[in-house]
């Protein structure tokens, strides 16, 4: 399988502050990916990274098999959703469209027409009075009318009440079934993600906890309940991701391919939200409490 | 033409109750032989779910011998899960309701008649598997 | 993307052009008039009594506020330009995220940078060229009439007519650029810039015209044209004054026979009494001025003088032009790089 973005040791520097570090990932092409992680954990600033928008302080990033914005040809092959979904206020529908065209070779102004007659989008109109919703869609369009290989989507859908968000994802999963392309989608609704991606990528601190086909990952990962036990006490194939103990009772979430034999626990399957939660709190740092002292 | 619609709390992944949702038309006579079920890109798009997980779908009732992808026309019914167990259906029944009686002559409340029958239908399972 | 570039800056466009054609309308209208009279004038005193310099002075009073309005006009033009044109260039686009969307469209940065500076820089000189070329037009009486109370080479009429207006509304634009870029937000790059701006302009002639050349010193002796008066016990009064009318003086001062400079000229009570001729005042003046000369008083200035005007002229305005490149050459490289 092809990669449509590769990073190796990638990092990037605001002033003294590392916005993300030494990432390394690989992506497979022809997928639709959603990128998951807590704020703060770099997300933004790598779709930037690979959208070219930014350049990286450390390391190196490739999409779709060379630099990103190197050349009118990389930048034709990437299309880029930013995040709240920006467009020129003053501009109108249409002249976004003319907007495009000159600016992309490879525009396909036909389906871009036909989208925005669809959504009812009134040509005249300025976006700038659009609402969100259509605002997102307009912007949508213009990404995908591009014709790009790889769609870079950073939160598009976060700031959008629930019937554009659907009619957001709509339209982007009806372009995924047209159009030969590959998504990044950074999102932290999970539900999202679940019904619009088919690969998983959990990011904490610039770092990939997890990485796989979503329908894989869910299936390999399982909620073990028994009696109290010690996790190290577990087959070696079985990898514990998060533990959690009472005085008679222990929870475990372990990931493995094979099945779990052992008739003491009562094995359950987990949904994509607690897989993610599991990773994300399991790369969580440890915070210690102060503990009362009584002073003497 | 069937709608195929998801439930989140069903536990089920999203492929998985599209797989459900068509043998449960097949078993119902909703869909029959010949049928086109909708396009990959009509599912896609009105679920807002990615379009690979309605192939997956649609692959896996192509394994299982219950429709075939024609390229370029679409996918179709090729078999029928109504005739043979329809007519199972009405003794099957009067047997379950007759043991209903008896569960609530028992003493048996709706949640525990549920519980065991639950418990009883996966240990049966687990034998059979 | 000259497209883009013009449907974005068509609204600020047409109006700085509407703004241009009043103002350019109201000097044609007014101009015309104003060189009659000023033809007619300078006729009806020539060869007369006394020459020009009452009509002169007349003349200009009668239009000073026009005149300085005009020029206070031109004045601001540069500034303004680079205030509304320069300063949300980019900085706009920063704000309301629609640069992330025209970076990503299949143009190169820099083009899209190119372009846009180029299309808009340009459009900056012609307004401020149409606007001094109006102005220089309109004034050109009102400058001959005014030339011993604001010579051509000093701060007002200097940076409002020829060509520097130009030099400076490019400037002014680059640095609005340069600025909206690093600061990222339109509002406070206009304000950055337009404080900066001043500086400049008020930095430009108090320290760096003056040097533009070496300036010409004149040694002067005294007569009745440079001496204003004589006060009680001797003390002259002494006005600057060099031969050339339009010259712009950067010092004058008075210095003994040795050199020293000194703040008044006394003339001892002997020499005053021998000049004492109540009724013919012209006389008396002589007599002072060839007693102040005698004693070895003499009044130096130093001073360029008018025919520098062009040469200062194209100075100026290629060193705003290349503070304008280098601006613009700055970032150039920071949307390369850093944006």
């Amino acid at each position: 399988m092809s990669t449509v973005i590769r990073a190796r040791g990638l990092g990037k520097k605001y002033r003294q502050r590392w916005a993300l570090q030494d990432c390394e990932l690989e992506l497979p092409a022809g997928r639709v990916i959603g990128l998951v992680g807590p704020n703060g954990a770099g997300k933004s600033t790598l779709l930037n990274l690979a959208a070219g928008l930014l350049a990286p302080s450390s390391g190196s990033i490739e999409v779709c098999g060379g630099p990103p914005a190197a050349d009118v040809a990389q930048l034709a092959r990437v299309g880029f959703v930013a995040q709240d979904t920006p467009t020129y206020g003053r501009l109108s529908v249409a002249d976004h469209l003319t907007l495009g065209r000159r600016l992309n070779p490879g525009w396909d102004d036909a389906v871009a027409r036909e989208r925005i007659d669809r959504l009812g989008l009134d040509p005249k109109q300025r976006a700038g009075t659009l609402s969100g919703g259509q605002r997102a869609q307009l912007a949508l369009t213009m990404a995908l009318a591009k014709r790009p290989e790889l769609l870079i989507l950073d939160e598009p859908v976060a700031s959008l009440d629930p019937l554009a968000r659907r009619e957001f994802m709509q339209l982007l999963m009806e372009a995924v079934a047209e159009q030969e392309l590959s998504v990044v989608l950074s999102s932290h609704l999970v539900s999202d993600v679940e019904r619009a991606c088919d690969y998983l990528v959990v990011l904490v601190d610039s770092r990939v906890q997890v990485a796989g086909d979503l329908d894989e990952l869910i299936a390999t990962h399982h909620r073990l309940v028994g009696a109290r036990r010690d996790p190290a006490t577990l087959p070696g194939s079985q990898q514990v991701i998060s533990a959690s103990h009472t005085d008679r009772q222990t929870t475990l979430l372990v990931r493995t391919q094979e099945p779990i034999l052992d008739p003491s626990w009562s094995v359950d399957g987990i949904n994509l939200e607690d897989l993610v939660l599991a990773y994300m709190d399991k790369s969580a740092p440890v915070v210690r409490r102060p503990r009362l002292e009584v002073q003497r | 033409m069937i709608e195929f619609h998801l439930n989140g709390r069903s536990g089920l992944s999203p492929y998985q109750q599209l797989v459900q949702q068509v043998r449960h038309a097949l078993r119902l006579g909703l869909l029959k032989e010949g049928d086109r079920l909708p396009t990959v890109k009509d599912v896609a798009s009105q679920l807002a779910i990615n379009p690979n997980t309605v192939l997956k779908a649609y692959r896996e009732l192509e394994h299982k011998g219950l429709v075939a992808a024609r390229p370029g026309v679409g996918t179709f019914v090729t078999r029928t899960l109504a005739d043979k167990s329809l007519s199972a259906h009405g003794p099957l029944r009067k047997e379950l309701e007759r043991w209903l009686t008896k569960a609530r002559l028992a003493g048996l409340d709706e949640e525990s008649i549920e519980a065991l029958f639950l418990s009883t239908f996966r240990g049966a399972g687990e034998e059979v598997a | 993307m000259i497209w883009l570039t013009w449907r974005q800056f068509r609204g600020p466009a047409l109006m700085m052009a509407g703004v241009l054609t009043v103002f350019a309308a109201a000097l044609a209208f007014t101009g015309p008039g104003l060189a009659d009279d000023y033809a007619q004038g300078i006729a009806a005193c020539t060869g007369q009594e006394g020459g020009c310099t009452r009509f002169l002075d007349r003349f200009l009073d009668s239009h000073q506020s026009a005149f300085l309005g005009v020029s206070g006009l031109l004045l601001l033009l540069p500034g303004l330009i680079g205030l509304f044109w320069g300063a949300p260039l980019v900085a706009r686009e920063m704000e309301t995220g629609t640069l992330r969307m025209a970076l990503t469209q299949s143009v190169r940065r820099t083009r899209w940078f190119a372009v846009k500076i180029a299309l808009v820089g340009l459009a900056t000189m012609v307004a401020a060229g149409i606007g001094t070329l109006a102005v220089t037009w309109w004034a050109s009486p009102l400058d001959k009439s005014a030339v011993s109370s604001y010579p051509r080479l000093e701060a007002i009429v200097f940076a409002t007519r020829g060509i520097v207006p130009v030099g400076y509304a490019a400037f002014a634009f680059a640095l609005g650029v340069t600025v909206g870029m690093l600061v990222r937000r339109a509002l406070p790059a206009m304000a950055i810039t337009l404080a900066a701006f001043a500086l400049v302009q008020i930095a430009m002639p108090m320290f760096v015209r003056p040097n533009l050349a070496e300036p010409v010193k004149a040694t002067a002796t005294f007569s009745t044209a440079n001496i204003d008066g004589v006060g009680e016990g001797g003390l002259l009064h002494v006005q600057a004054g060099v031969a050339d009318a339009g010259a712009w003086i950067l010092s004058s001062r008075t210095v003994d026979k040795d050199g020293r400079t000194v703040a008044v000229i006394d003339l001892p009570d002997a020499d005053m009494a021998k000049c004492d001729a109540p009724r013919q005042p012209a006389k008396a003046m002589q007599c002072v001025a060839d007693t102040a000369n005698r004693l070895g008083y003499r009044q130096e200035a130093t001073y360029h003088p008018s025919s520098r005007y062009w040469r200062f002229q194209w100075t100026e305005t290629g060193i705003y032009l290349a503070l304008a490149l280098g601006l613009t050459g700055f970032s150039f490289w920071w949307t390369k790089r850093r944006l």
